[in-house]
């Protein structure tokens, strides 16, 4: 019984962490950005599908949209104004590059964290879930904004998993993350699919983002733990392999949601922690990655 | 030491002797602020020792400024004893929580050693909410002793714990040691295959950064009479640190002590704007990031001569 419960809920919580951590490690696969505004950019997401539909009267499929498209909004800016210039800096030496790149969007996610307090205040906020009620399934009582926010998860990566790799376009992606100068030799414009890269990153966490809204609810508190929780699932698994993210955001999500129920919520994310250091420890490539 | 002929040695010399001068004018509340400000320059200095010079990139600075000052304070608060040995332990147990960590974060590189660092301190923040008997929690540790009560005398102890950390970390960075460990970081294969033990450098920068970082936390808590998370420990701690450090341009290790004194102030200055303060500061330490990479002491040191940059 208790099984099943953290099973079912594990599921969902696994789910939202890898829909969550995809983009990260999409944008980190293909370009090498650690983007340390990503929380901010979900709590964003979330806290404009909360405005649209509290303050602005929209229904809760358009204020969901809205919450897409300011995080779609948001990751674009994130690119054009924190990291290209960065990247494209003749002032900043190569090999320090990656640290300014991660001062840089740290800096960017905490004045988008600091405006979301000062315009909406530091309250949790909820967002209307688009679906009510709860079913039983095999005597476990679940909302179906639970289940619903699994299968979306589900859908959205395998959409993905469609768009990089059997589309053209995805396989400019694909072929850009193994290596860039060959795609600039084949005639591709490398910034188009870094563009495209970060749109589909901005999507991704947009609507992770909205759905962490209705399911558990955000504050501009959770900035900082989801950028976290994001980075770290994607080291578990090994920077830049999506498949591995995927694991690795199951093992954390089930070890979250285990601890929680049998020890005590208290102690919730150390056991993640610890596993993450004896994998940073053993391997540090995380599972599926590549030296 | 060509060190004292140069400009900038004569413009420190300055600048200390006129901050020292501060308590005959100002009042106790702009004292109180620099005091806080003068530690926290430590804190960047240390970690400017670290990537500036060994470049690796410590996201948790937190984790060796929460050890020392929570030693310390726990030491006074469950033993009684007298500061200085609390604060002597808590930089002591700063160097062997340091050396821990670095033993296996050297064996990583890049991300995957930021990343270890960060989760430490989230560890050391977990582990001190959970022991809140010993540790205070989230509420905080009582620090029953203190240095002193007079705002002029911990002004002047900070001041000089600066100049003197300043003074030793500058050195040091200057020294044989600090180009050893500047060439490990920009390329470890080939400054290895020099001959130079990289880990025995790094690890000795390492332990270095912790001891001062250590002290500075344990002074901190004795100035503040109580220790917690939010003020030692917590993440957001360790981004002003780093933002401290790039801001007044890294491989300094003084500009490190210029971008923590700006921080304070400005977060000082800008208290009217309420939440906002945080945005603008953010705000202007990026747009310093983007268009002036090298930070304040970058900026200015590029102006001058090249043999005043040595």
């Amino acid at each position: 019984m208790l099984a099943l419960q953290i099973l079912i809920d594990g599921f969902a919580i696994s789910a939202l962490y890898a829909l969550g951590a995809t983009g990260f490690t999409l944008i980190f696969g293909v370009s090498g950005v650690l983007n340390l505004s990503h929380g901010a950019i979900m709590v964003a997401a979330a806290v404009a599908a909360w405005a649209a539909a509290s303050t602005f009267g929209m229904n809760q499929y358009a204020g969901a949209l809205v919450g897409v498209a300011v995080a779609l909004i948001t990751a674009l800016i994130t690119y054009f104004a924190v990291v290209q210039p960065i990247q494209r800096s003749r002032r900043i030496a190569n090999e320090e590059k990656e640290i300014f790149v991660l001062t840089g969007t740290l800096l960017w996610g905490i004045m988008i964290q600091e405006l979301i307090a000062y315009l909406f205040t530091n309250n949790a906020k909820t967002v209307l879930p688009i679906v009510n009620g709860v079913v039983e399934i095999l005597g476990v009582r679940t909302p179906q904004n639970e289940i619903f926010t699994a299968l979306v998860c589900c859908l959205v990566i395998a959409a993905l998993w469609l768009l990089v790799n059997r589309t053209k376009m995805g396989k400019a992606v694909l072929a850009a993350s193994m290596n860039p100068r060959g795609v600039t030799l084949l005639g591709l414009e490398l910034t188009n699919i870094y563009v495209v890269v970060w749109a589909i990153y901005g999507v991704l966490a947009g609507i992770a983002g909205v759905l962490l809204g209705m399911f558990l609810g955000v504050s501009s508190y959770s900035v900082g733990p989801l950028t976290a929780s994001a980075f770290s699932i994607v080291v578990l698994g090994g920077l830049g392999s999506v498949s591995g993210s995927l694991i690795a955001a199951f093992v954390v999500g089930y070890l979250e949601t285990f601890t929680a129920y049998m020890i005590s919520p208290a102690y919730r994310t150390i056991p993640a922690l610890l596993l993450l250091v004896i994998v940073m420890y053993l391997r540090p490539q995380g599972l599926l990655g590549r030296r | 030491m060509g060190f004292f002929k140069t400009r900038l040695f004569w413009i420190a010399l300055v600048v200390i002797v006129a901050a020292s001068t501060l308590p005959l004018y100002v009042s106790g509340y702009v004292l109180g602020v620099l005091t806080v400000a003068y530690y926290f320059g430590v804190f960047a200095m240390s970690w400017d020792l670290l990537f500036g010079f060994a470049g690796e990139v410590n996201f948790g600075p937190t984790f060796l400024i929460g050890v020392g000052a929570y030693t310390a304070g726990i030491i006074n608060n469950q033993y009684g004893l007298s500061p200085y040995l609390c604060i002597f332990i808590g930089a002591m147990a700063s160097v062997i929580a340091g050396v821990v960590l670095a033993l296996p974060a050297l064996r990583v590189r890049g991300p995957y050693f930021g990343l270890t660092t960060l989760v430490a301190v989230l560890m050391l923040q977990n582990f001190i909410v959970v022991f809140a008997d010993l540790t205070g929690g989230e509420i905080g540790l009582t620090i029953p002793d203190v240095i002193t009560i007079s705002a002029s005398a911990n002004y002047w102890i900070a001041l000089g714990f600066m100049v003197v950390s300043g003074a030793i970390l500058y050195g040091l960075s200057q020294s044989p040691i600090g180009l050893v460990l500047q060439a490990s970081g920009q390329d470890p294969v080939q400054a290895g295959a020099l001959g130079f033990n990289i880990v025995k450098h790094k690890l000795f920068a390492f332990v270095v950064s912790a001891f001062f970082s250590g002290l500075s936390g344990a002074l901190l808590v004795f100035y503040f009479g109580t220790a917690s998370v939010g003020t030692v420990v917590d993440v957001a701690v360790g981004v002003n640190v780093i933002v401290a450090a790039v801001l007044g341009g890294r491989r300094t290790v003084i500009g490190a002590a210029l971008g923590a004194t700006f921080l304070i102030v400005a977060g000082e200055f800008l208290r009217p704007t309420g939440e906002l303060a945080t945005f603008i500061v953010s705000a202007i330490a990026l747009l310093v990031v983007l268009f002036f990479p090298g930070g304040f002491l970058g900026a200015a040191m590029s102006r001058q001569s090249p043999e005043a940059k040595a």
